[in-house]
């Protein structure tokens, strides 16, 4: 019997989840929206954090009917994210563990995004896509660890969609993904984009300067001028943003697909926060059925960042018998997903 | 006529076939419904093209490939040799692992490591990038005594001379390795150290851009 308090804060989004043997008892978040154009920077992220989390807790334990002294595990996000907004968290589990005495443990954000993906869709095995605004990797469990088959060798794809949302000045509220989505909906009319594969890693960047350079042509002026002038087509943004997530979501599932056919696997899981957009999944959906398999996703709740998947991932660390020491409980923005030993996992 | 399939690849389907009367393997890139039709069709040929040129080009730089036969773009069809008796370079490795004890297998699989280093090396000394070096991409295929190498998947492979694309080449092996074979680390130093001989005058450069290439994956941080 684990009950794990999770605090996440990696980003822009604060959250705390309450779980008990793999029961959700609460799962509260507030997320930091700015205001169309600008992008959230660490220490304003912080200062949000800072005035949410303490309610946020109250919250958490209300919903969940449960004193502190219910608890018996207080994890956090150790890493990767921004060291602010990381740092808020951290140091509220730390207060929290010395003034209720309970355990505390660090939490690598992107294990906690699979076991939570696991544990909502019952996925055993699968080939796990992460996306989000910092990451973008492909990952099969091996071994005792989560290894990264393909990934980024830039940005990630979330980090690609919002900065585009700011170029054409879209809200970020509930999320610049989302806007992008709902947008892209009024178009189908595709525009020729790079598509970037190497291998089974994708890359982002250029695709993002080529957009960038279609939605505001005159922002580079020296550099595509001429060709400016030689091509005076008129695209709405919402072409744009069909054609951006049309072109960046047939690489995610390519490569899914290449990890699928390497490690003769069948099932897919989509986590992070861009694995709530509907179109990735139905085409990973269709992916999976052209090939016998089959697609595992979970909604906004468990996909975008929350504490109740730091929660989860920490009390399996619990169950497993990993402790950590009061001195060990630092954040670090780089933190890889195969450095974590799953020691909770049999197979 | 009805065709065996071997095998369904990430990239099409393999089928058991035959040209001009001698027996061939056919790769069928179907089409993939999930993506834009126009972005399929872009995708499919371009990668086509890629996979009959680059194969050409290794054979006549003296690098095992399969000899393309006949291409046919409008029903995405390549028609090419097939290895009856090959096995995947990463069958062989898990297999030489499991039926050995490790001091017998090591050997064995530095010397399947230093000809892949060859020949990766060769390829690159003639400008061939690959672009999806694994170890399900080289083909082994017994001789009399002793086995050859065959590279195979030229889907996404082109033409540079940059050593930027022979860097990131080099990286996606690299990680290929360590993600399929986490339990034999030391694969690549020895691919790596036969790569340098035979890579080309470009060897140093080359490798400080894929030292480029890796920190750029170590280092980024990683947010949300």
């Amino acid at each position: 019997m684990v009950c794990a308090l999770g605090i996440e804060g990696s980003a822009n989004k604060i959250g705390i989840g309450i779980i008990k043997d793999g029961k959700v008892l609460a799962n509260v978040r507030r997320t930091y929206i700015t205001p169309p154009g600008e992008g959230f920077l660490p220490k304003e992220t912080a200062k949000h954090h800072r005035e949410a989390i303490l309610g946020l807790v109250k919250a958490s334990l209300k919903e969940a009917q449960l004193e502190p002294a219910d608890l018996d595990v207080i994890c956090y996000t150790k890493g990767p994210g921004m060291a602010p907004p990381l740092l808020v968290g951290a140091i509220v589990a730390r207060t929290l563990s010395l003034l209720w005495e309970k355990p505390l443990l660090g939490v690598n954000h992107c294990i906690g995004h699979i076991e939570m993906g696991r544990l909502i869709t019952g996925a055993q095995n699968p080939i796990v896509l992460y996306v989000s605004g910092g990451n973008t990797q492909v990952i099969a469990y091996s071994n005792q660890r989560y290894r990264i088959f393909g990934e980024t060798i830039d940005i990630a794809v979330g980090n690609c969609l919002d900065r585009f949302a700011r170029i054409i000045k879209l809200s970020n509220d509930p999320s610049p993904g989302y806007n992008i989505e709902q947008l892209a909906k009024q178009s189908s009319r595709y525009i020729k984009l790079p598509y970037v594969v190497k291998g089974m890693d994708v890359s982002f960047s250029g695709i993002l300067s080529y957009i960038e350079d279609l939605a505001e042509p005159g922002r580079r002026q020296n550099k595509r001028k001429k060709q400016q002038e030689a091509e005076v087509i008129d695209y709405s943004q919402a072409d744009l943003c069909y054609s951006l997530q049309e072109t960046i979501f047939a690489m995610l599932v390519e490569i899914t697909e290449r990890a699928m056919a390497h490690c003769d696997s069948n099932e897919v899981l989509i986590v992070g926060g861009v694995g709530c957009n509907e179109r990735l999944q139905e085409m990973m959906r269709i992916m999976c059925e052209e090939r016998g398999g089959k697609l595992f996703a979970t909604d906004e709740r468990y996909c975008i960042d929350n504490g109740l998947m730091i929660a989860h991932a920490g009390a399996e660390m619990f169950r497993s018998g990993t402790r950590m020491p009061l001195e060990e409980a630092f954040v670090t923005q780089r933190f890889r997903t195969d450095e974590v030993l799953v020691s909770w996992r049999e197979d | 006529m009805s065709l065996e399939i071997l095998k369904q690849g990430a990239e099409g389907r393999l089928y058991l076939g035959d040209f001009k009367g001698e027996s061939c393997l056919i790769k069928e890139r179907f089409v993939k419904k999930y993506r834009h039709p126009e972005l399929d069709t872009q995708i499919t040929r371009q990668r086509m093209k890629a996979e009959a040129k680059a194969a050409s080009r290794c054979l006549a730089a003296g690098i095992l490939a399969p000899k393309i036969l006949h291409s046919d773009l409008n029903t995405h069809k390549l028609y090419m040799e097939y290895f009856d008796k090959a096995t995947t370079a990463k069958l062989f490795i898990q297999r030489t692992w499991a039926a050995n004890l490790e001091e017998e297998a090591k050997p064995t699989l530095q010397e399947l490591c230093s000809r892949i280093g060859t020949i990766v090396g060769k390829m690159h000394s003639n400008h061939i990038i690959h672009g999806d070096l694994t170890t399900s991409n080289l083909l082994i295929n017994p001789t009399a005594h002793d086995y050859d190498i065959i590279v195979i998947d030229f889907g996404l492979s082109h033409y540079s001379q940059a050593t930027e694309d022979k860097g990131v080449d080099l990286y996606v092996l690299e990680r290929a390795l360590l993600s399929t074979h986490s339990q034999q680390p030391f694969l690549f130093e020895h691919i790596l150290a036969a790569y340098r001989k035979e890579c080309g005058k470009d060897e140093e450069a080359v490798l400080s851009k894929f030292e480029e290439v890796r920190a750029r994956g170590r280092k980024r941080t990683m947010i949300g």
